[in-house]
């Protein structure tokens, strides 16, 4: 967990009477997004993007979860961060997290057994993932509720269309079917070549890095 | 005074109290709607040794209490009714995760016996499950045969966490329609395992009766699947002898 790779400009103090969608709420919810975000700019949950990504449908079900546990752990977190004791608090940061999470994991295994199976151990491991912990750590703890759940989706989302569309290239490619629907065979191209290598975790690297790639063209973003 | 010692201490113990009673909560309740689902998951796979099964259309549970009935033997073919507490032993209950730990002649083996929607008297597939371990981690099945127990009607398998595209591969309908039709005793009625071979053929005419292809870049797992169908095979030979036996009479 790297959470001091994470450095967050001090937010300016929230006047009275803010509209909801103000100018900086709009800010907050769309930097994680694109400008900052968590996977392609901070390269934080890396791993999780590269196990869960096979295919569409743990991934979708994966990225829910993530929106969730991380929109609701920076909201705890962020109405009692007045209580919180400043010693213990990545303790108190991760229990939240772990909570959520296994509530997750619980539902799952009650009512889609079979995703439960699949993302079994990736589900448990959001706790480690250093997009919540870091979103508690630099934000959750000093703003409020309200700007904290819009920075929640705002890199729960962040982190989703990324592995989704990592998710969309190497199911396509690699198993030829979308949401395990043989696109190909549909199209009357049955003898797609699928690639092997799209399926394996080198799969995901390589589409990660050409998303990468574009999105720094395109952003002018130069690490320093 | 949100530093000091006891504060620190009494939001903690609070902390642990709210969160252990959620999560316990959340555990009690939901915890019949998973038991249902293993339960589910558990005859699904039975089921899909001897046929295709449509997971959002078939009634599984339904098809399972009609057609399929389970017995118990152990390592001499003789059928167990009771255990050591004088507990009954059901097929369905057995844990063969926690069998496969055991010795193996000490071990239960449950029988799944499948009849015909037609007609139920009359057995028309005998499952047996598996349990072994591949290159990372456990793999398990269910093997179905032929009501002359020689003959692979089909066969299922999971695992834990083979390699995605190469070990994985065991689990998809390509690999394991390669076992059908298969047999387990040679000639001269010696129990011969069907073993996957090394490398990849794809040409289903390049084997004998008790080889399959095998899977390019998952040796290792294949050695797995194959010893693991020798193990179990083994185990359940007297078995299948009594019964084929008591059917030749």
């Amino acid at each position: 967990m790297s959470i001091e790779t994470l450095e967050q400009a001090p937010v300016a103090p929230v006047k009275e009477k803010e509209p909801l969608f103000s100018k900086r709420r709009k800010k907050i919810f769309s930097d994680p997004l694109n400008d900052d975000n968590p996977i392609t700019v901070q390269v934080l949950g890396i791993c999780s993007a590269l196990a869960v990504t096979v295919q569409m449908r743990p991934t979708a079900i994966m990225a829910v979860s993530v929106v969730f546990v991380i929109v609701f752990s920076n909201l705890i977190t962020s109405l009692i961060r007045d209580l919180i004791p400043n010693r213990v608090r990545i303790i108190v940061q991760l229990a939240i997290i772990a909570t959520l999470v296994t509530l997750v994991s619980e539902v799952l295994k009650a009512y889609n057994y079979e995703m439960f199976k699949v993302l079994g151990a990736f589900v448990g491991l959001i706790i480690t993932n250093c997009i919540v912990m870091g979103r508690l750590e630099a934000y959750a703890m000093g703003n409020s509720p309200k700007d904290s759940i819009i920075d929640g989706l705002g890199s729960g989302f962040g982190y989703a269309w990324i592995i989704l569309t990592v998710a969309f290239f190497r199911e396509l490619l690699g198993s030829g079917s979308l949401f395990n629907y043989p696109i190909f065979e549909k199209i009357g191209w049955a003898s797609f070549p699928t690639n092997g290598l799209m399926v394996d975790s080198i799969g995901a690297f390589m589409v990660l890095g050409v998303l990468i790639w574009i999105q720094r063209t395109k952003t002018g973003y130069v690490e320093n | 005074m949100r530093q000091s010692n006891l504060y620190v201490l009494i939001f903690t113990a609070i902390m642990t109290i709210v969160i252990g009673g959620a999560l316990s909560v959340t555990n009690q309740v939901l915890k019949p709607a998973q038991l249902k689902s293993i339960e589910l998951d558990a005859k699904t796979s039975i089921l899909a040794a001897v046929m295709t099964i449509n997971k959002d259309e078939d009634d599984v549970l339904a098809i399972y209490e009609a057609q399929i009935k389970g017995l118990v033997v152990d390592i001499n073919g003789n059928e167990i009714t009771t255990n050591d507490k004088g507990e009954p032993v059901l097929a369905d209950k057995v844990n063969i995760l926690r069998n496969f730990k055991k010795d193996p002649a000490e071990r239960e083996y449950p029988v799944y016996k499948f009849s015909s929607a037609q007609n139920q008297g009359a057995v028309e597939a005998y499952i047996f499950p598996l349990y072994g371990s591949g290159l990372w981690n456990g793999i398990f099945g269910y093997l179905a045969l032929e009501d002359d127990l020689n003959t692979i009607k089909g066969i299922s398998f999971g695992h834990v966490a083979e390699t995605p595209g190469l070990g994985a591969r065991i689990a998809t309908p390509e690999i394991q329609d390669r076992y059908i039709g298969k047999t387990i005793f040679d000639k001269n009625g010696n129990l011969t395992s069907v073993t996957m071979q090394k490398g990849e053929k794809r040409d289903p005419s390049a084997f004998g009766e008790h080889e399959v292809d095998g899977m390019s870049g998952a040796t290792l797992t294949a050695k797995g699947v194959n010893a693991m169908l020798d193990q179990y095979l083994r185990s359940y030979e007297k078995y299948i002898k009594n019964v084929q036996k008591q059917e030749s009479i």
